[in-house]
């Protein structure tokens, strides 16, 4: 089959092109510890009985460590628990660890400017960590349609400094 | 003598197919102009901020699956007609399937606009991916059943079709329009396999009140497995234009019809197991699927960047015949006075530009930046939106004179329809995208949200608001012209003297390539052992656990 030296060339480039990006991608996943969700501990929780066992029955920060810190966040028509009615406020420069579910329809987890993205699936865990770089105040957005009110649905992660973080409303073990 | 006279049969089908996608693409555009005014808060009389979530699933369904199924299958009943020189083997089988596809789209769009009328019982506001535990009426799934089954009726129709000229011409290569329909639907068969089983064995059943609980993850996993194929089923009828047909509106040949065949087995064999990427964002999918399919997605940007090549190759021979030289000056030369070829190279275009903001939904970690905000629909409007659907309808004015018989009405205005569409979509797109950079939600009737500043990276909200605005106006205006020129032709054509319908052969014709890129079975096996390797796995954790569990309680929608 003859195929014209341009076109030969042009393959080429283009198979480059797309090692560069696979490159670029694993770069970012390795080595700038860029991730995304995946499947954590491969356990599921039961939506119909998630508001009233386990730790989803106490949304809420948790301290894993003094540098470590974990949310249990619930996603639900149209609210997010904690983050809708107060705001979730978290220590920067800390590692935080979100675990999210739903209890009744999928749901979005986006915080703009943080590159924070997840699906919320009822019945799975979304689990994925982050370190906030500095104190300010972000939204939090619902990117999954959920509804009649899911343009309501947002909420508020007001990021103070680690000094000023305070503990007396954790969620104990 | 064009098409109608030598297959008047298979006309009335095409014509009948046209109808139905012309009419669903002129209430989803509608539905389209409605959202992009309420979106951008510049008019939000036509619907409430609840329903448009109605507008909204009428706008994706009309449009992503019936426009697109109904154009695609009246453009292939022309290909295999055509280029097998056969009428269909029954005109009962033919118009049955396009019973049933109609049928079930009325049933859907019944359910959809039922929500829009208060006290009708019906609603179906659960967008055109309608994940659980989101419930729409029945009927909504139950249409999309029949449309889905009708759909692998009409690729039955054409297998049937081959078959008999096989029979008669036992050793010819197979012509390359049939080549590119047969290739499309075996992906097809493929892909709306997954679709097909979510609706049929899951959906349904649980709609109708038979089990009560939806695990949502298997749904979505299934409907991801078509979902992402499916785009490729907009897409490659475009690219069957592109190779087949462009080439000769440009003046010219195909550059290379081997190439052509490659391509579409490239698409058949990668289009699927890389349904993950739209699911770079959920919990329950595991990385190893996911950096599958990274791998797999950014390969399928050959074939892409292959058609690139030998269509502007294509192109430029054209041009050059008809005088053009230099190394940019032939461009000058091309027909950019004849609608069908301009509407085809501005759909091109633009793909060139959707393609690159695909890159960026294709690499995982980055992907988190725009997953699910407004840079999507920026980027899907520029593929199915218009490299699709542009193409689709500017093909249209070269179609419509062989299929009736008649001159095209209103060429002026066909003229200017590409142009102003590519104004518009320039608008809206670029606007949507940078919207999404900055983290503005996508389908939402009110992505304005108190006490919330989305950081702009260039230019400002309202600028990106009015372009979104103004640019869905001068679509629908487009739209508008299309449909004004179409049913002129229709109803007050003059009849065609000297119908324009030769395709001349490739440069490089199938003879200069290997035989077994004809070999069906083999290149269907390797593709079906693709998607096993990319789907037992997670789908077995899945259904191990039990088909409907963890289960959520239905959201009525």
């Amino acid at each position: 089959m003859h195929v014209h030296r341009f076109e030969k060339l042009w393959i080429g480039l283009s198979l480059l092109l797309i090692a560069a990006f696979i490159g670029i991608v694993l770069f970012g996943f390795t080595v700038m510890n860029l991730k995304v969700p995946g499947v954590e501990t491969g356990e599921t929780v039961d939506p119909a009985t998630v508001l009233s066992e386990g730790p989803f029955a106490q949304p809420g920060v948790r301290k894993v460590s003094d540098n470590h810190y974990e949310v249990y966040m619930l996603a639900q028509q149209f609210l997010f628990r904690p983050g809708s009615t107060q705001p979730l406020t978290l220590p920067a420069e800390t590692k935080v660890t979100f675990h999210m579910t739903s209890p009744d329809v999928m749901h979005g987890f986006e915080v703009p400017g943080s590159g924070l993205n997840a699906t919320v699936i009822p019945g799975q865990i979304a689990t994925f960590s982050t370190r906030f770089p500095e104190a300010k105040t972000y939204g939090i957005i619902c990117h999954q349609y959920c509804g009649s009110a899911h343009h309501n649905m947002q909420g508020e992660i007001e990021v103070v400094p680690p000094s000023e973080f305070d503990e007396s409303n954790l969620i104990s073990q | 003598m064009t098409f109608v006279n030598h297959y008047p049969k298979a006309a009335r089908i095409v014509k009948a197919n046209l109808i139905v996608a012309f009419v669903a693409l002129s209430i989803g555009g509608f539905f389209g102009l409605i959202q992009a005014l309420h979106r951008t808060d510049v008019f939000r009389g036509f619907v409430s901020s609840v329903g448009y979530y109605d507008v909204l699933t009428g706008h994706g369904v009309l449009l992503a699956l019936v426009f697109t199924t109904f154009f695609i299958t009246g453009l292939y009943q022309w290909g295999v007609t055509r280029t097998l020189e056969r009428e269909p083997e029954s005109s009962t089988f033919s118009w049955s399937w396009f019973v049933m596809m109609l049928v079930g789209t009325t049933m859907t769009a019944t359910a959809i606009l039922g929500g829009l009328v208060p006290g009708s019982g019906l609603s179906a506001a659960v967008l055109y991916t309608f994940y659980p535990p989101l419930q729409a009426h029945p009927l909504f799934y139950i249409g999309a059943a029949l449309l889905i089954v009708g759909s692998w009726l009409a690729g039955a129709d054409w297998f049937w079709t081959y078959r008999k000229w096989r029979a008669d011409n036992p050793d010819a290569r197979i012509p390359l329009q049939t080549y590119m329909v047969i290739f499309t639907w075996l992906m097809w068969y493929l892909c709306s396999l997954g679709v097909a089983l979510e609706v049929v064995v899951l959906l349904i059943p649980w709609s109708l009140g038979i089990v009560e609980k939806i695990d949502p993850l298997l749904p979505r996993t299934l409907f991801w497995y078509f979902g992402h194929a499916v785009v490729y089923f907009w897409l490659l009828p475009a690219y069957f234009v592109w190779y087949s047909i462009l080439p000769k509106l440009s003046g010219g040949r195909l550059f290379s019809d081997p190439l052509a065949r490659i391509v579409f087995i490239f698409f058949l064999l990668l289009s699927t197991p890389i349904g993950y990427h739209h699911q770079y964002a959920d919990p329950g999918i595991s990385l190893v699927y996911k950096m599958w399919a990274l791998i797999m997605t950014l390969v399928i940007l050959l074939p892409s960047l292959m058609t690139a090549f030998t269509v502007i190759s294509s192109m430029e021979h054209g041009a050059r015949q008809r005088g053009g030289s230099g190394y940019f000056a032939w461009m000058g030369a091309l027909p950019w006075g004849q609608p069908a070829f301009v509407g085809c190279a501005l759909a091109g275009i633009m793909f060139a530009a959707g393609g690159f903001s695909g890159m960026i939904n294709a690499s995982l970690n980055i992907d988190m930046l725009v997953h699910n905000t407004a840079w999507i629909p920026g980027h899907f409007h520029l593929t199915v939106g218009t490299a699709t659907a542009l193409t689709f309808m500017a093909i249209t004015y070269w179609l419509l004179p062989q299929l009736t018989g008649k001159e095209l009405k209103f060429k002026n205005l066909a003229l200017a329809q590409p142009y102003t569409w590519f104004i518009g979509m320039t608008l809206m797109s670029n606007a949507l995208h940078r919207q999404g950079l900055a983290g503005v939600p996508r389908r939402v009737s009110e992505p304005q949200y108190a006490g919330i500043d989305y950081e702009v990276p260039f230019g400002t909200m309202a600028e990106m608001d009015w372009q979104v605005a103004i640019g869905g106006i001068i679509l629908f205006v487009a739209l508008i012209f299309f449909l004004v020129v179409v049913g002129g032709t229709f109803w007050a054509g003059s009849p065609a003297t000297n119908v324009d319908d030769v395709i001349p052969p490739a440069l490089s014709g199938p003879e200069h390539s290997p035989k077994i890129l004809d070999n069906l079975k083999l290149w269907m096996g390797v593709a079906v052992a693709l998607v096993l390797i990319a789907y037992t796995l997670p789908l077995a954790e899945m259904v191990m656990d039990g088909l409907f569990s963890p289960g959520a309680f239905p959201a009525p929608m």
